[in-house]
């Protein structure tokens, strides 16, 4: 008896005295996605499950500062810019070792940046690079590689650009640029997307098709202390209702897909709630286009008069408040936002009268096209209502993402469309981002995005008199071009901007962090950042 | 019997073609736009336009029939258009779990048709048998959201008796088996009962039990073998409709079946896939339905006869 006793009271002394790790040792975490992940093939990955992995699989000349749109040198140790902003010249870091030991050098980068331009690999990103010289005749077929990026030797490259770009430093940090080791790729020919080989603060140690991914910590990383957590394991096709019972049975840490509507308000009032919500800001815009090339349509006062009839706080109850309402194309945090703006007022009674004004007294009918997956259905319902409420009689086509994205991209067949579930958030954080594919004239053509099919040539050449200022110290001036810019084109109202949606995250209670690593601007999920209280 | 089988699978094969050549008029003719799906967002026309030239999305209808038939005679599915990863390694990889569930399901299904249809058979016309078929009615119509659902929130979130997604051991197994065999079960209980109840009528019954042998022998050694014909057909129906993908259950459950696959497929315009499933699935219904009809002969002397 007084044997175990003292056992007992032995054991539970050590235990008291036993260090506590300043986090979990063996930290993993599990990740869940309804999704399969396509590819982590940093050349044509391009859905925002796979754009946090590939971050983190992978590394680029420059990087932004965790939870930030901060640029800082990353693959790069330093960088000088020619005054004329027409030359980029970058030091490499030393001692980068790919995940197959290799060490990485200056030609891997050119190889990978010319990889992500040629159109053989289909990539997505390809027309980011446009200022680099050569990169018209690669498009076009008519080369295999591009002039204007020059390796003089192992440890520099120097980037020609054809014009000054101030988003060139952006665009070698998006994953498009990430640095891939040529007979990597080669081997695996077009399976590299399945077996990725990088430079990242991660490696993919195993991905069983179908059901997860394991990722683990690249120890020999160059950044110091990261990643924080030492791997983690996505698993895929989980239904966002069971995951988010399993997070909180302690099963999964991570949601990507967030929380359903339906178990929203329940989690958010319950006790644990707040640590288990995370709530940000994204560099995110919906708004719904106006064809101005379609009757009535082309009538400006119409579309003025469209823009005051909708009731832009009704439509963020109808997504639980994660949203706030909008009154121009850039969101809040996006450098040109014009804060001073008031934009159209919410005015059934002036909407009416614009109407009346452009001869149009007893409405028009019109299409709404809008995505089938809630809560858009019921986001186009709202609309309807508002616009009936002005005469206007909108049917509404709710279909599949592919289909809308095909009609409105075809010229004279969307009238107006809802953004919802397909558009728009920045690629990089930079308000150039929000012309060029969605209200520039490149983005008016079949296929295009520019579903409004505005096309001013005088924007076009002050959104490209934006873009050549490219020294740093010249940033004000550029936001201010920028602001000018979307406030004169809001004149026009090719869109009805409604609101900058906030992006929820669920994670367990273990998981620590600012919010802003949850839902970083420019990653996503920051994997780098993250860390296990 | 070589003859018929030789036949059957020349029949199979033309069938198979013209399942190929349907879909693929059919996904020809979408107004989606691969191209510009693959292209994303910040494409501009002459990605698209190259992407189209890479896909051989620029050619004719024709050729590119003709040119997916020659990679399909070699076996090559060909690549999905999202992924770049080859189709035919997409399905496999999702084959196991989904013949698994397959068999589970259908084991549940039959069980539980066989112990209901016997039971209101026996019971015919009386409130054992009205009650019964009601709730094969019940199981039958009942959502398969609904039920994934409750079974999933019952029995491994509140009890825990079971994990709550997955694929990997038996346990993650049954939970889909049960929800599956639930919903299908009605449909073979109402055949068994059918069959059964024609069986007991007929003279060779009525004979065994002049005979003395006991009501059970009647029914198992007796009855239930003749009236097990129907419930095959079923049976090779049920294998094609499995293997389609029974996507909401897979969903529920996070089981890694192709169901899941083809969803996302279709959400992404990734038309390889779509044709690699469809294939694959009419593949599965042909070879079960030529299996049941294989069956029937050895359960049936009289079909062998013929």
């Amino acid at each position: 008896m007084m044997k175990t006793w003292l056992k007992r009271t032995a054991l539970a002394g050590c235990l008291a005295f036993a260090p506590l790790p300043a986090f979990a040792a063996g930290s993993t975490i599990v990740v869940t996605y309804k999704d399969d992940i396509a590819t982590l093939d940093p050349a044509i990955g391009y859905d925002w499950q796979n754009w946090s992995m590939i971050k983190s699989l992978f590394s680029r000349l420059m990087d932004y500062t965790p939870g930030t749109a901060d640029l800082v040198p990353s693959l790069a140790e330093s960088f000088t810019v020619s005054p004329d902003g027409l030359t980029y010249t970058f030091k490499l870091r030393k001692g980068v070792k790919f995940s197959n030991g290799r060490e990485l050098v200056a030609s891997d980068v050119k190889y990978s940046i010319e990889r992500a331009v040629n159109p053989k690999n289909q990539g997505p990103g390809a027309g980011f690079f446009g200022s680099i010289v050569g990169h018209e005749e690669m498009t076009a077929g008519k080369a295999e590689a591009l002039p204007g990026i020059e390796t003089p030797d192992e440890g520099t490259v120097i980037f020609k650009l054809s014009r000054p770009d101030a988003t060139f430093l952006h665009v070698m940090a998006i994953n498009f640029a990430s640095v891939v080791p040529k007979e990597a790729v080669e081997a695996a020919g077009a399976d590299f997307g399945k077996k990725p080989v990088g430079s990242g603060a991660f490696t993919l140690k195993e991905w069983v098709i179908g059901q997860k991914l394991v990722f683990e910590k690249n120890p020999n990383y160059y950044v110091k202390d990261t990643p924080k957590i030492d791997g983690f394991t996505v698993e895929i096709g989980q239904e966002p209702l069971v995951a988010v019972l399993r997070l909180q049975k302690g099963e999964v840490d991570i949601s990507g897909d967030g929380i359903p509507p339906s178990k929203f308000l329940e989690i958010k009032n319950s006790p644990d709630g707040k640590d288990l919500i995370v709530d940000g800001e994204q560099l995110q815009t919906g708004y719904v286009t106006l064809n101005v090339q379609m009757k009535p349509l082309d009538d400006l006062k119409v579309r003025q008069a469209l823009n005051m009839a909708i009731n832009k706080e009704r439509i963020t109850r109808i997504v639980n408040g994660r949203a706030t309402p909008a009154n121009q194309v850039l969101p809040p945090l996006m450098a040109g936002y014009n804060s001073a703006y008031k934009g159209y007022a919410y005015d059934v009674a002036k909407a009416k009268a614009l109407l009346a004004e452009a001869g149009l007294k007893d409405g028009f009918s019109t299409v709404l096209y809008a995505s089938s997956t809630d809560p858009n259905p019921r986001i186009a319902q709202s609309i309807q209502q508002d616009l009936a409420a002005i005469g206007v009689k909108a049917e509404i086509k709710a279909i599949a993402n592919p289909n809308i994205i095909a009609a409105g991209g075809t010229k004279g067949e969307a009238p107006m469309i809802w953004s919802g579930g397909m558009a728009w958030i920045a690629d990089f954080p930079d308000p150039s981002n929000f012309y060029g594919p969605i209200l520039g004239c490149a983005g008016a053509v079949q296929g295009g995005w520019n579903w409004s099919w505005y096309c001013n040539e005088a924007m076009d050449k002050r959104a490209a008199a934006a873009d050549s200022i490219s020294d740093p110290a010249k940033r004000n001036e550029r936001a201010e071009a920028w602001k000018g810019i979307f406030t004169d084109i809001m004149a026009d109202a090719p869109w009805i901007p409604v609101f900058n949606e906030r992006r929820v995250v669920a994670k367990s209670k273990r998981m620590g962090g600012a919010d802003n690593i949850y839902i970083d601007p420019t990653r996503v999920i920051n994997y780098d950042a993250i860390f296990v209280k | 019997m070589f003859q018929f089988i030789a036949r059957r699978l020349a029949v199979s094969a033309l069938i198979l073609l013209g399942v190929a050549a349907i879909t693929f008029v059919l996904l020809y003719l979408l107004p989606a736009d691969p191209a510009a799906q693959i292209a994303g967002r910040s494409g501009n026309a002459q990605t698209i336009a190259n992407v189209r030239h890479e896909l051989g999305l620029d050619r004719p209808l024709p050729v590119q029939f003709m040119s997916y038939l020659s990679k399909l005679a070699k076996g090559d599915l060909g690549r999905s258009y999202t992924q770049k990863t080859e189709v035919i390694s997409l399905i496999l990889a999702r084959l196991p779990a989904t013949l698994i569930l397959m068999a589970a399901g259908i084991a549940v299904e039959v069980t539980l048709g066989l112990i209901f249809g016997i039971i209101a058979a026996i019971n015919r016309g009386g409130a054992i048998d009205r009650l019964v078929m009601m709730a094969c009615f019940v199981g039958v119509s009942a959502p398969q959201f609904v039920v994934a659902l409750s079974l999933l929130y019952i029995f491994a979130l509140t009890l825990g008796w079971f994990p709550m997604s997955g694929f990997g051991t038996a346990a993650h197994a049954v939970l889909p088996a049960l929800t599956l065999g639930v919903l299908g079960a009605g449909w073979y209980a109402r055949m068994v009962r059918s069959a059964m109840i024609d069986v007991l009528n007929q003279d060779y019954v009525r004979t065994a039990r002049a005979k003395g042998i006991s009501e059970r022998q009647v029914i198992y050694r007796h009855a239930l073998p003749n009236a097990l014909l129907p419930i095959i057909a079923m049976i090779g129906i049920d294998i094609g409709q499995f293997m389609s993908g029974v996507v909401v259950v897979e969903a529920v459950y996070g089981w890694p079946g192709i169901g899941q696959l083809v969803w996302q497929a279709i959400q992404q315009v990734d038309l390889p896939i779509i044709m690699g499933v469809t294939l694959v699935s009419a593949f599965a219904i042909v070879t079960g339905n030529l299996v049941a009809d294989l069956v029937a002969p050895l359960i049936d002397p009289r079909i062998r006869a013929r």
